[in-house]
Protein backbone atom coordinates (compact mmCIF):
# COMPACT_ATOMS: atom_id res chain seq x y z
CA UNK A 1 0.00 0.00 0.00
CA UNK A 2 2.77 2.78 1.07
CA UNK A 3 4.48 1.77 -2.30
CA UNK A 4 1.41 2.40 -4.16
CA UNK A 5 0.37 5.53 -2.14
CA UNK A 6 4.08 7.55 -2.16
CA UNK A 7 4.66 6.20 -6.00
CA UNK A 8 0.72 7.55 -7.17
CA UNK A 9 1.47 10.66 -4.25
CA UNK A 10 4.86 11.58 -5.00
CA UNK A 11 3.63 11.59 -8.89
CA UNK A 12 0.68 13.57 -8.48
CA UNK A 13 2.58 16.26 -6.67
CA UNK A 14 5.92 16.48 -8.00
CA UNK A 15 4.41 16.35 -11.61
CA UNK A 16 1.82 19.18 -10.31
CA UNK A 17 3.74 21.61 -8.59
CA UNK A 18 5.13 24.24 -11.25
CA UNK A 19 5.01 27.33 -8.59
CA UNK A 20 2.50 28.57 -11.01
CA UNK A 21 4.78 28.34 -13.93
CA UNK A 22 4.72 26.80 -17.48
CA UNK A 23 8.37 26.69 -18.44
CA UNK A 24 11.58 27.57 -17.08
CA UNK A 25 14.23 28.95 -19.70
CA UNK A 26 18.28 28.19 -18.18
CA UNK A 27 21.58 27.93 -19.57
CA UNK A 28 21.90 24.79 -22.09
CA UNK A 29 21.59 21.26 -20.75
CA UNK A 30 19.23 19.11 -19.09
CA UNK A 31 15.18 19.92 -18.65
CA UNK A 32 14.89 17.75 -15.56
CA UNK A 33 17.56 19.31 -13.80
CA UNK A 34 16.55 22.99 -14.76
CA UNK A 35 13.15 22.59 -13.68
CA UNK A 36 14.51 20.27 -9.89
CA UNK A 37 16.65 23.64 -9.75
CA UNK A 38 14.56 26.44 -10.80
CA UNK A 39 11.15 24.72 -9.33
CA UNK A 40 12.18 22.51 -6.87
CA UNK A 41 14.81 24.59 -5.35
CA UNK A 42 16.85 21.23 -5.79
CA UNK A 43 20.31 20.38 -7.53
CA UNK A 44 22.64 22.54 -9.08
CA UNK A 45 21.86 25.44 -11.88
CA UNK A 46 23.28 23.76 -15.04
CA UNK A 47 24.66 27.26 -15.76
CA UNK A 48 23.94 31.07 -16.21
CA UNK A 49 22.17 32.89 -18.31
CA UNK A 50 22.45 36.88 -19.80
CA UNK A 51 20.67 39.14 -18.50
CA UNK A 52 19.20 40.30 -21.82
CA UNK A 53 17.92 36.89 -22.29
CA UNK A 54 15.71 37.37 -19.55
CA UNK A 55 14.79 40.80 -21.36
CA UNK A 56 13.92 39.22 -24.17
CA UNK A 57 11.59 36.42 -23.16
CA UNK A 58 10.21 39.20 -20.86
CA UNK A 59 9.29 40.73 -24.14
CA UNK A 60 7.64 38.15 -25.73
CA UNK A 61 4.09 38.23 -26.95
CA UNK A 62 2.95 35.25 -25.42
CA UNK A 63 5.02 35.83 -22.20
CA UNK A 64 2.55 36.74 -19.83
CA UNK A 65 5.26 36.65 -16.66
CA UNK A 66 8.59 35.94 -16.63
CA UNK A 67 10.29 35.62 -13.40
CA UNK A 68 14.22 35.58 -13.04
CA UNK A 69 16.25 33.58 -10.74
CA UNK A 70 19.60 33.81 -9.28
CA UNK A 71 21.11 30.90 -7.08
CA UNK A 72 24.79 30.03 -5.72
CA UNK A 73 24.39 30.54 -2.12
CA UNK A 74 22.80 29.42 1.36
CA UNK A 75 22.11 29.92 4.96
CA UNK A 76 23.34 26.77 7.10
CA UNK A 77 22.04 24.47 3.45
CA UNK A 78 18.93 26.23 2.61
CA UNK A 79 19.06 28.30 -0.08
CA UNK A 80 19.15 31.68 -1.16
CA UNK A 81 17.43 32.55 -4.07
CA UNK A 82 17.54 36.12 -5.71
CA UNK A 83 14.49 37.62 -7.74
CA UNK A 84 12.29 40.33 -7.97
CA UNK A 85 9.44 41.22 -6.43
CA UNK A 86 6.95 39.98 -8.95
CA UNK A 87 7.18 36.43 -7.83
CA UNK A 88 5.37 37.43 -4.64
CA UNK A 89 3.10 40.35 -6.36
CA UNK A 90 2.09 38.61 -9.95
CA UNK A 91 3.03 35.07 -9.27
CA UNK A 92 0.64 32.69 -8.36
CA UNK A 93 1.94 29.23 -6.64
CA UNK A 94 -1.38 27.72 -7.45
CA UNK A 95 -4.16 28.40 -9.24
CA UNK A 96 -5.70 31.98 -7.20
CA UNK A 97 -3.22 31.89 -4.80
CA UNK A 98 -0.49 34.67 -3.97
CA UNK A 99 2.18 34.33 -1.64
CA UNK A 100 1.98 36.22 1.75
CA UNK A 101 4.13 37.13 4.39
CA UNK A 102 2.96 36.40 8.38
CA UNK A 103 1.37 38.82 9.81
CA UNK A 104 4.52 41.38 11.21
CA UNK A 105 6.47 40.43 8.43
CA UNK A 106 6.73 42.93 4.90
CA UNK A 107 7.72 41.75 1.25
CA UNK A 108 11.80 42.74 1.25
CA UNK A 109 12.80 46.13 -0.32
CA UNK A 110 14.43 45.20 -3.80
CA UNK A 111 17.40 48.05 -3.10
CA UNK A 112 18.15 46.56 0.52
CA UNK A 113 19.67 43.24 1.74
CA UNK A 114 16.43 42.06 3.45
CA UNK A 115 15.54 38.34 3.34
CA UNK A 116 12.19 37.19 3.32
CA UNK A 117 12.07 33.58 4.87
CA UNK A 118 10.34 30.43 4.24
CA UNK A 119 7.97 29.40 6.68
CA UNK A 120 10.08 25.81 6.99
CA UNK A 121 13.75 27.42 7.32
CA UNK A 122 12.08 30.17 9.72
CA UNK A 123 10.79 27.00 11.75
CA UNK A 124 14.33 24.95 11.11
CA UNK A 125 16.24 27.59 11.93
CA UNK A 126 14.22 29.43 14.21
CA UNK A 127 14.48 32.56 12.06
CA UNK A 128 12.24 35.56 12.87
CA UNK A 129 11.61 39.27 11.52
CA UNK A 130 14.18 41.23 12.66
CA UNK A 131 16.84 38.56 12.84
CA UNK A 132 20.19 38.82 11.16
CA UNK A 133 22.27 36.84 9.39
CA UNK A 134 25.33 36.18 6.59
CA UNK A 135 24.54 33.76 3.97
CA UNK A 136 27.25 31.58 2.96
CA UNK A 137 28.58 30.66 -0.37
CA UNK A 138 27.45 27.96 -2.82
CA UNK A 139 24.49 25.78 -2.42
CA UNK A 140 26.09 23.47 0.39
CA UNK A 141 26.84 24.86 3.80
CA UNK A 142 30.57 25.00 4.68
CA UNK A 143 31.39 27.75 7.25
CA UNK A 144 34.51 28.34 6.14
CA UNK A 145 32.27 30.14 3.21
CA UNK A 146 30.69 32.74 4.85
CA UNK A 147 29.83 36.13 3.11
CA UNK A 148 30.53 39.04 4.85
CA UNK A 149 26.91 41.11 4.11
CA UNK A 150 24.55 40.80 6.21
CA UNK A 151 20.87 40.44 5.52
CA UNK A 152 18.26 40.99 7.78
CA UNK A 153 14.75 39.06 7.78
CA UNK A 154 11.88 41.73 7.37
CA UNK A 155 9.28 38.86 6.82
CA UNK A 156 8.33 34.99 7.06
CA UNK A 157 5.99 33.34 4.09
CA UNK A 158 2.86 31.70 5.33
CA UNK A 159 3.04 28.34 4.40
CA UNK A 160 2.52 27.41 1.16
CA UNK A 161 3.59 23.47 0.97
CA UNK A 162 5.42 24.09 -2.16
CA UNK A 163 9.23 24.24 -2.24
CA UNK A 164 9.35 28.07 -1.93
CA UNK A 165 8.91 27.26 1.91
CA UNK A 166 12.43 26.05 1.88
CA UNK A 167 14.10 29.48 0.68
CA UNK A 168 15.35 32.39 1.72
CA UNK A 169 14.21 34.76 -0.83
CA UNK A 170 16.30 38.04 -1.14
CA UNK A 171 16.57 40.63 -4.04
CA UNK A 172 17.73 39.08 -7.53
CA UNK A 173 20.90 42.05 -6.75
CA UNK A 174 21.64 40.52 -3.80
CA UNK A 175 22.48 36.94 -5.22
CA UNK A 176 24.27 39.00 -8.38
CA UNK A 177 26.52 41.28 -6.37
CA UNK A 178 27.45 38.94 -3.62
CA UNK A 179 30.67 39.26 -2.19
CA UNK A 180 32.96 36.72 -3.82
CA UNK A 181 30.72 36.18 -6.84
CA UNK A 182 32.50 36.66 -10.16
CA UNK A 183 31.66 40.27 -11.15
CA UNK A 184 30.08 38.59 -14.83
CA UNK A 185 27.39 36.98 -12.59
CA UNK A 186 26.31 40.95 -12.26
CA UNK A 187 24.81 40.55 -15.04
CA UNK A 188 23.40 37.46 -15.25
CA UNK A 189 20.68 35.02 -13.71
CA UNK A 190 20.13 30.87 -13.08
CA UNK A 191 16.90 30.97 -14.74
CA UNK A 192 13.46 32.37 -15.05
CA UNK A 193 10.34 31.05 -14.55
CA UNK A 194 7.96 31.63 -17.45
CA UNK A 195 3.70 32.06 -17.32
CA UNK A 196 2.48 31.94 -20.85
CA UNK A 197 -0.30 33.88 -21.54
CA UNK A 198 -3.93 32.04 -21.48
CA UNK A 199 -5.33 30.90 -24.52
CA UNK A 200 -1.85 31.05 -26.49
CA UNK A 201 -2.02 27.46 -27.11
CA UNK A 202 0.90 27.74 -29.53
CA UNK A 203 3.33 29.63 -27.31
CA UNK A 204 5.02 26.88 -25.13
CA UNK A 205 5.92 25.11 -28.62
CA UNK A 206 6.98 28.01 -30.63
CA UNK A 207 9.39 28.87 -27.31
CA UNK A 208 10.10 25.43 -27.89
CA UNK A 209 11.36 25.19 -31.22
CA UNK A 210 12.81 29.02 -30.88
CA UNK A 211 15.36 28.44 -28.08
CA UNK A 212 15.30 24.58 -28.06
CA UNK A 213 15.29 23.40 -32.24
CA UNK A 214 16.77 26.56 -33.79
CA UNK A 215 18.98 27.65 -30.84
CA UNK A 216 21.59 26.03 -29.26
CA UNK A 217 22.84 28.44 -26.36
CA UNK A 218 19.68 28.40 -23.84
CA UNK A 219 17.28 25.66 -23.02
CA UNK A 220 13.50 25.95 -22.28
CA UNK A 221 12.10 23.61 -20.07
CA UNK A 222 8.22 23.05 -21.09
CA UNK A 223 5.74 22.01 -19.70
CA UNK A 224 7.18 21.71 -16.24
CA UNK A 225 4.69 19.03 -15.49
CA UNK A 226 6.10 16.79 -18.61
CA UNK A 227 9.18 17.24 -17.52
CA UNK A 228 8.77 15.84 -14.19
CA UNK A 229 6.88 12.75 -15.44
CA UNK A 230 9.84 12.12 -17.65
CA UNK A 231 11.77 11.50 -14.10
CA UNK A 232 9.09 9.45 -13.10
CA UNK A 233 8.99 7.51 -16.33
CA UNK A 234 13.07 6.65 -16.13
CA UNK A 235 12.60 5.61 -12.79
CA UNK A 236 9.20 3.71 -13.83
CA UNK A 237 11.67 -0.03 -13.62
CA UNK A 238 12.43 0.75 -9.81
CA UNK A 239 8.40 1.14 -9.18
CA UNK A 240 7.92 -1.57 -11.18
CA UNK A 241 10.31 -3.63 -9.23
CA UNK A 242 8.41 -2.58 -5.81
CA UNK A 243 5.50 -3.05 -7.26
CA UNK A 244 6.79 -6.75 -7.58
CA UNK A 245 8.17 -7.41 -4.23
CA UNK A 246 5.08 -6.09 -2.49
CA UNK A 247 3.42 -8.81 -4.25
CA UNK A 248 6.02 -11.23 -3.42
CA UNK A 249 5.84 -10.18 0.09
CA UNK A 250 1.72 -10.46 -0.04
CA UNK A 251 2.04 -14.20 -1.91
CA UNK A 252 4.95 -14.97 1.05
CA UNK A 253 2.59 -13.32 4.07
CA UNK A 254 -0.19 -16.05 2.26
CA UNK A 255 2.21 -18.68 2.47
CA UNK A 256 3.29 -18.01 5.99
CA UNK A 257 -0.72 -18.45 6.87
CA UNK A 258 -1.35 -21.62 5.18
CA UNK A 259 1.76 -23.49 6.33
CA UNK A 260 1.20 -22.39 9.85
CA UNK A 261 -2.39 -23.81 9.78
CA UNK A 262 -1.71 -26.33 8.14
CA UNK A 263 1.23 -27.77 10.61
CA UNK A 264 -0.88 -26.65 13.00
CA UNK A 265 -3.78 -28.97 11.77
CA UNK A 266 -2.06 -31.88 13.30
CA UNK A 267 -2.11 -30.63 16.99
CA UNK A 268 -5.66 -30.02 16.36
CA UNK A 269 -6.91 -32.80 15.11
CA UNK A 270 -8.29 -33.60 18.38
CA UNK A 271 -9.75 -30.47 19.36
CA UNK A 272 -11.60 -30.25 15.49
CA UNK A 273 -12.94 -34.05 16.53
CA UNK A 274 -14.42 -32.65 19.71
CA UNK A 275 -16.11 -30.15 18.36
CA UNK A 276 -17.07 -32.27 15.69
CA UNK A 277 -18.61 -34.96 18.03
CA UNK A 278 -20.46 -32.15 19.58
CA UNK A 279 -22.45 -31.65 16.15
CA UNK A 280 -20.29 -29.47 14.66
CA UNK A 281 -20.72 -29.84 10.76
CA UNK A 282 -17.87 -30.36 8.25
CA UNK A 283 -18.81 -27.44 6.41
CA UNK A 284 -18.58 -25.00 9.99
CA UNK A 285 -15.20 -26.54 10.80
CA UNK A 286 -14.02 -25.42 7.19
CA UNK A 287 -15.46 -22.30 7.62
CA UNK A 288 -14.11 -21.78 10.67
CA UNK A 289 -10.53 -22.59 9.04
CA UNK A 290 -11.36 -20.18 6.54
CA UNK A 291 -12.68 -17.50 8.78
CA UNK A 292 -9.99 -17.91 10.72
CA UNK A 293 -6.90 -17.85 7.80
CA UNK A 294 -8.75 -14.52 6.79
CA UNK A 295 -9.09 -12.69 10.18
CA UNK A 296 -5.31 -13.42 10.62
CA UNK A 297 -5.18 -11.89 7.10
CA UNK A 298 -7.71 -9.11 8.57
CA UNK A 299 -5.17 -8.49 11.77
CA UNK A 300 -2.01 -8.32 9.28
CA UNK A 301 -4.00 -5.79 7.02
CA UNK A 302 -4.92 -3.61 10.71
CA UNK A 303 -1.01 -4.34 12.39
CA UNK A 304 -0.06 -2.98 8.36
CA UNK A 305 -2.33 -0.13 8.22
CA UNK A 306 -0.73 1.27 11.44
CA UNK A 307 2.81 0.31 9.99
CA UNK A 308 1.89 2.22 6.82
CA UNK A 309 0.60 5.48 8.99
CA UNK A 310 4.14 5.79 10.56
CA UNK A 311 5.72 4.74 7.77
CA UNK A 312 3.81 7.50 5.51
CA UNK A 313 4.35 10.36 8.14
CA UNK A 314 8.02 9.86 7.86
CA UNK A 315 8.50 9.46 4.54
CA UNK A 316 6.20 12.63 3.82
CA UNK A 317 8.06 14.18 6.37
CA UNK A 318 11.42 13.29 4.53
CA UNK A 319 10.19 14.52 1.02
CA UNK A 320 8.96 17.58 2.96
CA UNK A 321 12.26 18.41 4.26
CA UNK A 322 14.30 17.05 1.09
CA UNK A 323 12.00 19.03 -1.50
CA UNK A 324 9.48 21.00 0.12
CA UNK A 325 6.54 18.86 -1.69
CA UNK A 326 4.19 17.88 0.93
CA UNK A 327 2.71 14.33 0.29
CA UNK A 328 -0.82 13.89 1.19
CA UNK A 329 -0.39 10.21 2.50
CA UNK A 330 -3.74 9.91 4.14
CA UNK A 331 -5.89 11.01 1.45
CA UNK A 332 -7.95 8.09 -0.47
CA UNK A 333 -7.06 6.27 -2.60
CA UNK A 334 -8.34 3.11 -4.10
CA UNK A 335 -5.39 1.18 -2.85
CA UNK A 336 -6.46 1.55 0.54
CA UNK A 337 -9.82 -0.14 -0.16
CA UNK A 338 -8.78 -2.96 -2.70
CA UNK A 339 -5.48 -4.09 -1.41
CA UNK A 340 -7.17 -4.94 2.20
CA UNK A 341 -9.70 -6.84 0.39
CA UNK A 342 -7.19 -8.34 -1.88
CA UNK A 343 -5.02 -9.44 1.49
CA UNK A 344 -7.93 -11.20 3.47
CA UNK A 345 -9.53 -12.53 0.59
CA UNK A 346 -5.86 -14.08 -0.22
CA UNK A 347 -5.60 -14.70 3.35
CA UNK A 348 -8.86 -16.95 2.99
CA UNK A 349 -7.44 -18.34 0.02
CA UNK A 350 -4.78 -19.75 1.87
CA UNK A 351 -6.69 -21.24 4.83
CA UNK A 352 -8.53 -23.72 2.13
CA UNK A 353 -6.15 -26.08 2.20
CA UNK A 354 -6.01 -26.37 5.90
CA UNK A 355 -9.43 -26.38 5.71
CA UNK A 356 -9.83 -29.24 3.73
CA UNK A 357 -7.28 -31.02 5.97
CA UNK A 358 -9.86 -30.22 9.06
CA UNK A 359 -12.86 -30.91 6.87
CA UNK A 360 -11.31 -34.46 6.41
CA UNK A 361 -10.66 -35.12 9.98
CA UNK A 362 -12.05 -38.46 10.80
CA UNK A 363 -13.67 -37.85 13.99
CA UNK A 364 -13.68 -41.35 15.33
CA UNK A 365 -9.65 -42.04 14.72
CA UNK A 366 -9.05 -38.65 15.95
CA UNK A 367 -11.02 -38.48 19.23
CA UNK A 368 -11.31 -42.05 21.01
CA UNK A 369 -8.89 -44.65 21.30
CA UNK A 370 -10.94 -48.35 20.08
CA UNK A 371 -11.73 -50.02 22.68
CA UNK B 1 -45.78 -48.64 17.97
CA UNK B 2 -42.62 -49.64 19.46
CA UNK B 3 -41.96 -47.04 22.14
CA UNK B 4 -37.83 -47.34 22.46
CA UNK B 5 -36.41 -44.56 22.70
CA UNK B 6 -33.37 -46.45 20.98
CA UNK B 7 -33.75 -49.46 19.00
CA UNK B 8 -30.99 -51.12 16.76
CA UNK B 9 -31.27 -53.95 14.20
CA UNK B 10 -28.91 -56.11 12.64
CA UNK B 11 -26.22 -53.68 13.24
CA UNK B 12 -23.08 -54.22 11.09
CA UNK B 13 -19.43 -52.41 11.29
CA UNK B 14 -16.36 -53.43 9.76
CA UNK B 15 -13.04 -52.18 9.29
CA UNK B 16 -10.23 -52.77 6.45
CA UNK B 17 -7.24 -54.40 8.90
CA UNK B 18 -3.60 -53.56 8.58
CA UNK B 19 -3.10 -56.87 6.48
CA UNK B 20 -5.86 -55.40 4.27
CA UNK B 21 -8.89 -57.64 5.01
CA UNK B 22 -12.10 -56.61 6.20
CA UNK B 23 -12.79 -57.45 9.82
CA UNK B 24 -16.04 -57.19 11.56
CA UNK B 25 -16.05 -54.94 14.77
CA UNK B 26 -19.80 -54.88 15.89
CA UNK B 27 -22.46 -57.26 14.71
CA UNK B 28 -25.40 -56.67 16.86
CA UNK B 29 -28.50 -57.80 15.66
CA UNK B 30 -30.60 -55.81 18.27
CA UNK B 31 -30.50 -53.58 21.22
CA UNK B 32 -33.19 -51.20 22.32
CA UNK B 33 -33.53 -48.58 25.22
CA UNK B 34 -36.72 -47.35 26.52
CA UNK B 35 -37.16 -43.39 27.27
CA UNK B 36 -35.27 -42.29 30.52
CA UNK B 37 -33.97 -45.69 31.41
CA UNK B 38 -30.53 -46.19 32.31
CA UNK B 39 -28.43 -48.89 31.43
CA UNK B 40 -24.94 -50.26 31.26
CA UNK B 41 -23.23 -52.73 29.28
CA UNK B 42 -20.16 -55.08 30.37
CA UNK B 43 -17.03 -55.48 27.98
CA UNK B 44 -13.93 -56.59 28.62
CA UNK B 45 -10.88 -53.70 26.41
CA UNK B 46 -11.69 -54.22 22.49
CA UNK B 47 -14.66 -55.73 22.67
CA UNK B 48 -15.92 -53.14 20.33
CA UNK B 49 -18.47 -50.75 22.51
CA UNK B 50 -16.52 -47.68 21.76
CA UNK B 51 -17.07 -48.52 17.80
CA UNK B 52 -20.47 -49.29 19.04
CA UNK B 53 -21.17 -45.84 20.88
CA UNK B 54 -19.63 -44.23 18.14
CA UNK B 55 -22.42 -46.01 15.49
CA UNK B 56 -25.35 -44.66 17.88
CA UNK B 57 -23.69 -40.99 18.10
CA UNK B 58 -23.46 -40.59 14.43
CA UNK B 59 -20.20 -40.73 14.49
CA UNK B 60 -19.56 -43.53 12.50
CA UNK B 61 -21.69 -45.29 9.95
CA UNK B 62 -22.97 -48.42 9.80
CA UNK B 63 -22.37 -50.89 7.07
CA UNK B 64 -25.71 -52.42 7.12
CA UNK B 65 -28.43 -52.49 9.83
CA UNK B 66 -30.92 -49.76 11.37
CA UNK B 67 -30.56 -47.30 14.55
CA UNK B 68 -33.45 -45.49 15.55
CA UNK B 69 -33.13 -42.62 17.71
CA UNK B 70 -36.65 -40.83 18.23
CA UNK B 71 -38.28 -42.39 15.61
CA UNK B 72 -35.27 -41.31 13.09
CA UNK B 73 -32.86 -43.78 11.45
CA UNK B 74 -29.22 -42.64 11.73
CA UNK B 75 -28.00 -45.09 9.71
CA UNK B 76 -29.87 -43.87 6.81
CA UNK B 77 -29.22 -39.84 7.49
CA UNK B 78 -26.62 -37.72 5.61
CA UNK B 79 -23.43 -36.79 7.68
CA UNK B 80 -24.13 -33.45 7.91
CA UNK B 81 -27.89 -34.75 9.49
CA UNK B 82 -26.27 -37.28 11.87
CA UNK B 83 -24.30 -33.97 13.23
CA UNK B 84 -27.54 -32.12 13.53
CA UNK B 85 -28.87 -35.41 15.37
CA UNK B 86 -25.88 -35.69 17.62
CA UNK B 87 -26.27 -32.22 18.35
CA UNK B 88 -29.40 -31.77 19.34
CA UNK B 89 -30.61 -35.41 20.32
CA UNK B 90 -27.15 -36.83 22.14
CA UNK B 91 -25.09 -36.11 24.70
CA UNK B 92 -21.41 -37.83 24.71
CA UNK B 93 -19.45 -38.53 28.10
CA UNK B 94 -16.12 -39.43 27.14
CA UNK B 95 -13.81 -41.38 28.61
CA UNK B 96 -10.80 -38.89 28.30
CA UNK B 97 -13.21 -36.12 28.47
CA UNK B 98 -12.81 -34.62 25.59
CA UNK B 99 -12.57 -31.08 26.82
CA UNK B 100 -11.17 -28.16 24.44
CA UNK B 101 -8.11 -27.05 26.59
CA UNK B 102 -8.12 -22.91 25.60
CA UNK B 103 -11.89 -22.22 27.08
CA UNK B 104 -13.39 -22.43 30.33
CA UNK B 105 -15.91 -24.33 31.96
CA UNK B 106 -18.19 -22.45 31.52
CA UNK B 107 -17.33 -21.69 27.67
CA UNK B 108 -17.00 -25.38 27.09
CA UNK B 109 -20.62 -25.88 28.25
CA UNK B 110 -21.65 -23.20 25.92
CA UNK B 111 -19.53 -24.31 22.87
CA UNK B 112 -21.74 -27.72 23.34
CA UNK B 113 -25.09 -25.44 23.06
CA UNK B 114 -23.72 -23.41 19.79
CA UNK B 115 -24.22 -26.46 17.76
CA UNK B 116 -27.85 -27.64 19.46
CA UNK B 117 -30.38 -25.64 20.73
CA UNK B 118 -28.22 -22.09 21.17
CA UNK B 119 -26.12 -20.97 23.94
CA UNK B 120 -27.72 -20.10 27.03
CA UNK B 121 -25.17 -18.90 29.23
CA UNK B 122 -27.94 -18.94 32.19
CA UNK B 123 -28.38 -22.46 31.46
CA UNK B 124 -24.65 -23.59 31.51
CA UNK B 125 -24.18 -21.66 34.48
CA UNK B 126 -27.48 -23.91 36.18
CA UNK B 127 -25.45 -27.18 34.99
CA UNK B 128 -22.01 -26.27 35.86
CA UNK B 129 -23.64 -25.33 39.36
CA UNK B 130 -25.13 -28.65 39.28
CA UNK B 131 -22.22 -30.53 38.69
CA UNK B 132 -20.66 -28.82 42.31
CA UNK B 133 -18.45 -26.10 40.37
CA UNK B 134 -20.30 -22.60 40.45
CA UNK B 135 -16.73 -21.52 41.84
CA UNK B 136 -15.09 -23.04 38.62
CA UNK B 137 -17.03 -21.67 36.11
CA UNK B 138 -14.39 -19.11 34.61
CA UNK B 139 -11.00 -21.93 35.32
CA UNK B 140 -9.93 -23.19 32.28
CA UNK B 141 -9.46 -27.35 32.51
CA UNK B 142 -5.83 -27.77 32.83
CA UNK B 143 -6.82 -25.40 36.56
CA UNK B 144 -9.15 -28.41 37.40
CA UNK B 145 -8.51 -31.68 39.29
CA UNK B 146 -9.67 -35.06 37.16
CA UNK B 147 -12.93 -35.19 38.90
CA UNK B 148 -13.63 -31.67 38.19
CA UNK B 149 -13.32 -31.94 34.72
CA UNK B 150 -15.41 -35.44 34.75
CA UNK B 151 -18.26 -32.78 35.99
CA UNK B 152 -17.49 -30.24 33.21
CA UNK B 153 -18.12 -32.94 30.27
CA UNK B 154 -21.62 -34.07 31.93
CA UNK B 155 -22.29 -30.48 32.49
CA UNK B 156 -21.61 -30.44 28.20
CA UNK B 157 -23.31 -33.73 27.98
CA UNK B 158 -26.48 -32.65 29.42
CA UNK B 159 -26.15 -28.68 27.72
CA UNK B 160 -28.63 -29.38 24.58
CA UNK B 161 -31.02 -31.63 26.74
CA UNK B 162 -30.38 -34.44 24.79
CA UNK B 163 -32.24 -37.45 25.11
CA UNK B 164 -30.20 -40.23 25.38
CA UNK B 165 -26.83 -39.80 27.57
CA UNK B 166 -23.56 -41.98 25.95
CA UNK B 167 -21.22 -42.59 28.54
CA UNK B 168 -17.97 -44.63 27.75
CA UNK B 169 -15.74 -45.50 30.61
CA UNK B 170 -16.51 -42.79 32.21
CA UNK B 171 -14.87 -43.29 35.50
CA UNK B 172 -12.02 -44.82 33.56
CA UNK B 173 -9.65 -42.17 34.20
CA UNK B 174 -10.95 -41.34 38.06
CA UNK B 175 -9.89 -42.95 41.33
CA UNK B 176 -12.69 -44.72 42.99
CA UNK B 177 -14.15 -42.49 45.43
CA UNK B 178 -14.19 -39.97 42.02
CA UNK B 179 -15.82 -42.79 40.21
CA UNK B 180 -18.14 -43.30 42.80
CA UNK B 181 -19.08 -39.94 43.74
CA UNK B 182 -19.04 -39.25 39.50
CA UNK B 183 -20.96 -42.45 38.43
CA UNK B 184 -23.44 -41.20 40.87
CA UNK B 185 -23.43 -37.61 39.37
CA UNK B 186 -24.15 -38.85 35.85
CA UNK B 187 -27.15 -40.71 36.75
CA UNK B 188 -28.88 -38.01 39.05
CA UNK B 189 -28.13 -35.60 36.27
CA UNK B 190 -29.93 -37.57 33.35
CA UNK B 191 -33.08 -38.54 35.62
CA UNK B 192 -33.05 -35.10 36.34
CA UNK B 193 -33.10 -34.16 32.92
CA UNK B 194 -35.21 -36.90 31.80
CA UNK B 195 -32.46 -38.02 29.57
CA UNK B 196 -31.91 -42.20 28.91
CA UNK B 197 -28.50 -43.54 29.63
CA UNK B 198 -26.23 -46.03 27.93
CA UNK B 199 -22.80 -46.60 29.66
CA UNK B 200 -20.19 -48.79 28.91
CA UNK B 201 -17.94 -50.39 31.28
CA UNK B 202 -15.54 -53.25 32.01
CA UNK B 203 -15.43 -51.60 35.64
CA UNK B 204 -17.68 -54.33 38.08
CA UNK B 205 -18.15 -51.87 40.90
CA UNK B 206 -19.60 -49.02 38.10
CA UNK B 207 -21.88 -51.88 36.81
CA UNK B 208 -23.33 -52.73 39.85
CA UNK B 209 -24.70 -49.65 40.25
CA UNK B 210 -27.13 -50.70 37.52
CA UNK B 211 -30.92 -52.51 37.76
CA UNK B 212 -30.32 -52.93 33.88
CA UNK B 213 -26.88 -54.70 33.02
CA UNK B 214 -26.32 -56.37 29.62
CA UNK B 215 -23.30 -58.12 28.41
CA UNK B 216 -21.85 -56.69 25.27
CA UNK B 217 -19.56 -59.59 25.00
CA UNK B 218 -22.20 -61.76 23.81
CA UNK B 219 -24.46 -58.89 22.24
CA UNK B 220 -21.91 -58.60 19.95
CA UNK B 221 -21.47 -61.94 17.17
CA UNK B 222 -18.12 -59.84 15.74
CA UNK B 223 -14.83 -61.48 17.04
CA UNK B 224 -12.85 -58.34 17.24
CA UNK B 225 -9.18 -58.54 17.13
CA UNK B 226 -7.21 -56.01 19.23
CA UNK B 227 -4.92 -55.43 16.56
CA UNK B 228 -7.73 -53.13 14.91
CA UNK B 229 -8.83 -51.68 18.30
Amino acid sequence: MSVWVVKQQSQKTFTGVNAGFDAVLGARGSKLQLVLNAIFHLEASPGNLAWQDFLDIQKNPNVELAVPLAVGDNYHGYRLVGTTPDLFTRGEYSPGKHFEVQPGGEWNDPERREAVVGDFVARKLKLKVGDTFHPFHGLIYDERNQHSETYVVVGVLKPSNTPADRVIWIPLAGIQRMSGHDPRAATEVSAVLVKLRAGSAMAGFQLDMLYNKQGNRLTFAWPVGDVMGELFNKIGWFDRVLTLVSYLVALVAAGSILASIYNSMNERRRELAILRALGARRMTIFSTILLESATIAALGVAGGFVFYLGLMMVVAGIIREQTGVVLEPFAFNPVMLWSPVMFIALGALAGILPAFKAYRTDVASSLIPQS
Amino acid sequence: MDSSLLLIKGLKRSFVAPDGHRQMIVDVPQFSLAPQVQQALSGESGSGKTTFLNLIAGILKPDSGSIQLDGADIAMLSESKRDRMRAFKIGYIFQTFNLLQGYTCLENVILGMSFGEGEDRQFARQLLERVGLAQRLNHYPRQLSTGQQQRVAVARALANKPSLVLADEPTGNLDHKNARESLALIREACRENKAALLLVSHDRDVLGNFERVGNFHEMNLAIVPEVIL
